[in-house]
């Protein structure tokens, strides 16, 4: 049981860095990313290949958070210039991508068997449960970090503009910001924080594989960030562990519907996600933590 | 793995064949933009939907091909209108990364409920099998040529319908020119609607389509999306002859690019079409002109 909450707790610390990762793209500069799911891969992969090749963890972690927002700077230069919707667009594409090559690239990434026996700190040395412990530790200090770095951007005059940008474009260009330098590097840092994420859930779980990275984990992400109010910071770690408790909370309810097969199960599972996240953002479009207007100002 | 040179001809009809397939979605998809400004992605669960259903007229009723075609265009039409009405209409107001997302998780509903009722597994039209005709080097299947023709007919009532009848020219006038079109008393909610019956069918179609080559399953629609947005956004989104051209171009790319790449990468074509046109020429070959 403490192992299986320590667990909950680990994916909750995940989901809330992916969400505070989103956060800082879709609710302080209205930029859409629906291929995190492709920015998390990029993270694992480049952490999991480089620590399987001999380097460190820390290193392997670095790498993969700077690979993502290599790719995320890469992603937003391209549509910069467009509508939203182009980057709606590209970085689903971008997310498919990614999984078609980490499929297919069997000399790589071992293809749709994924990669395994990545090493995780101490695993050898600690019991399972120490290694569990220690690893909650290490997403909550990621995650506090994070968090801390995201509230300080978000007052800082940067995440001003940036609400400038999603608020109106051209105004902030009158008043003579860069935009597209702004854009570029709001959606560098969202997606370095994804591979972060990306980067611990492979040492976390030792295994990944194309199939983890599938669209509906966007969905997830999207969902915890609607659910605890888009562009507010506390709300995105609210709504990832309210999140994590409901869908660990379906696999209770799994066996109360015995007459449905395993396939039927799953679909029930993202009908509920995808239809609670259209719900919620009818009747409860900010959230439980609404974004407070001015927090630049006055907080 | 690879495919030779002297193939070239057999992949640009091929192109051309799955090209002109892929127009009927595309077009579905770069309509509903035109007029409401949003991608919607909800083209790919409307095309499972579409190719399900004709698999039940098809199989389930042993109807021919082209009623069961008909069932399919019929069927993601009535659902379209409806999921939108209920679902994407109330959110639009909220702007436009609001109704964007809405689409991702409608289409995965939808999808859902397609897997809720029919499973995984793969499966087949109950279509006879016929051998494929040689014109000196390439060859052509009899059911290519009878797609080509469904599809070829349904994109040409299309461009009759925009064309020559009142609600055609309301539709152009509404893509042309919201405000100009309200003031000229068109009803934008009823646009709407016949958009969205047009738009989903056309996309039920082209997955029953998409289908025919192979065999369907939840993720059918899914699978295609991006290839379909590939072919909007290359013929430049919100135009409908763009949607033609650009179809036609991402098919015959994505049958050449097996010169080059193993078969599982056509869906990487599409994007990397995407990513070529947005940075060379943003609005598309035909530009953002809906007609």
């Amino acid at each position: 049981m403490q192992n299986y909450l320590v667990a909950m707790g680990v994916t909750a610390g995940l989901y809330a860095l992916m969400a505070l990762g989103v956060n800082l793209t879709w609710g302080m500069a209205g930029m859409v990313n629906l291929g995190l799911a492709g920015f998390f891969a990029v993270g694992g992969y480049a952490t999991a290949l480089l620590t399987k090749a001999g380097f460190a963890i820390p290193l392997g972690v670095a790498a993969g958070a700077a690979a993502a927002a290599l790719a995320g700077a890469g992603v937003a230069l391209v549509t910069a210039r467009l509508r939203a919707d182009y980057l709606a667009i590209v970085t689903l594409g971008f997310s498919e991508s990614v999984r078609i090559a980490a499929s297919n690239e069997l000399w790589l990434t071992n293809g749709s068997d994924g990669i395994a026996g990545i090493p995780g700190p101490w695993r050898g040395t600690l019991s399972p449960s120490g290694f569990n412990l220690l690893f909650l530790a290490i997403v909550l200090a990621a995650l506090g970090l994070v968090l801390l770095m995201m509230q300080r951007l978000a007052m800082a005059p940067f995440g001003r503009v940036l609400r400038a940008l999603r608020d109106d474009e051209d105004v902030a260009a009158v008043a003579g910001k860069n935009v597209l330098l702004f854009k570029l590097k709001a959606f560098a840092i969202g997606a370095g924080v994804l591979g972060l994420a990306g980067a611990l859930y492979a040492h976390y779980t030792s295994y990944i594989a194309p199939d983890i990275f599938a669209p509906l984990l966007t969905i997830n992400i999207v969902l915890a960030l609607v659910v605890g109010g888009v562009g507010n910071n506390r709300g995105a770690v609210v709504g990832a562990a309210i999140l994590v408790i409901l869908l660990e909370g379906t696999r209770f309810a799994a066996p109360l519907l015995p007459f449905l097969s395993a396939a039927q199960i799953a679909a029930m599972r993202e009908l509920l996600i995808s239809g609670l996240l259209l719900v919620i953002l009818r009747v409860l479009p900010g959230g439980i933590v609404p974004e407070r207007i001015g927090a630049g100002r006055n907080t | 793995m690879a495919a030779a040179f002297s193939d070239v001809p057999q992949l640009i009809l091929n192109g051309l064949m799955s090209g002109a397939i892929l127009t009927v979605p595309a077009i579905g998809l770069t309509a509903i933009y035109a007029v409401l400004r949003f991608p919607n992605f909800a083209v790919a669960s409307h095309a499972t939907i579409g190719a399900f259903a004709g698999y039940l007229a098809n199989v389930a009723l042993g109807w021919s091909l082209v009623p069961s075609a008909l069932v399919a265009f019929l069927a993601a039409g009535a659902v379209g209108v409806a999921s939108d009405w209920v679902v994407l209409r109330p959110l639009r107001p909220a702007g436009l990364i609001t109704a964007t997302i809405a689409s991702v998780a409608l289409t995965i509903a939808l999808e859902n409920f397609v897997r809720l009722g029919f499973g995984n597994q793969l499966r087949d039209y109950d279509l006879p099998i016929l051998r494929d005709w040689r014109f000196g080097g390439v060859r052509v299947g009899p059911q290519q040529l009878e797609d080509l023709a469904i599809a070829a007919v349904a994109v040409a009532t299309l461009f009759g319908f925009l064309r020559c009848t009142r609600i055609g020219k309301a539709m152009r006038a509404v893509a042309d020119n919201p405000m100009l079109a309200a003031i000229k008393g068109i009803d934008a909610d009823l646009i709407a609607v016949l958009v969205n019956f047009v738009a989903m069918g056309l996309a039920g179609l082209g997955g029953m389509l998409i289908g025919l080559d192979t065999s369907i399953d939840p993720l059918t629609g899914f699978r295609a999306l991006l290839a379909v947005f590939a072919a909007a956004v290359v013929g430049g989104l919100g135009s409908i002859p763009g949607a033609v051209v650009g179809a036609l171009a991402v098919g015959v790319a994505e049958e050449l690019s097996l010169l080059v790449l193993p078969p599982d990468y056509r869906t990487v074509v599409g994007f990397l079409a995407i990513l070529l046109v947005l940075t060379l020429r943003p609005r598309g070959i035909l530009g953002a002109r809906a007609y």
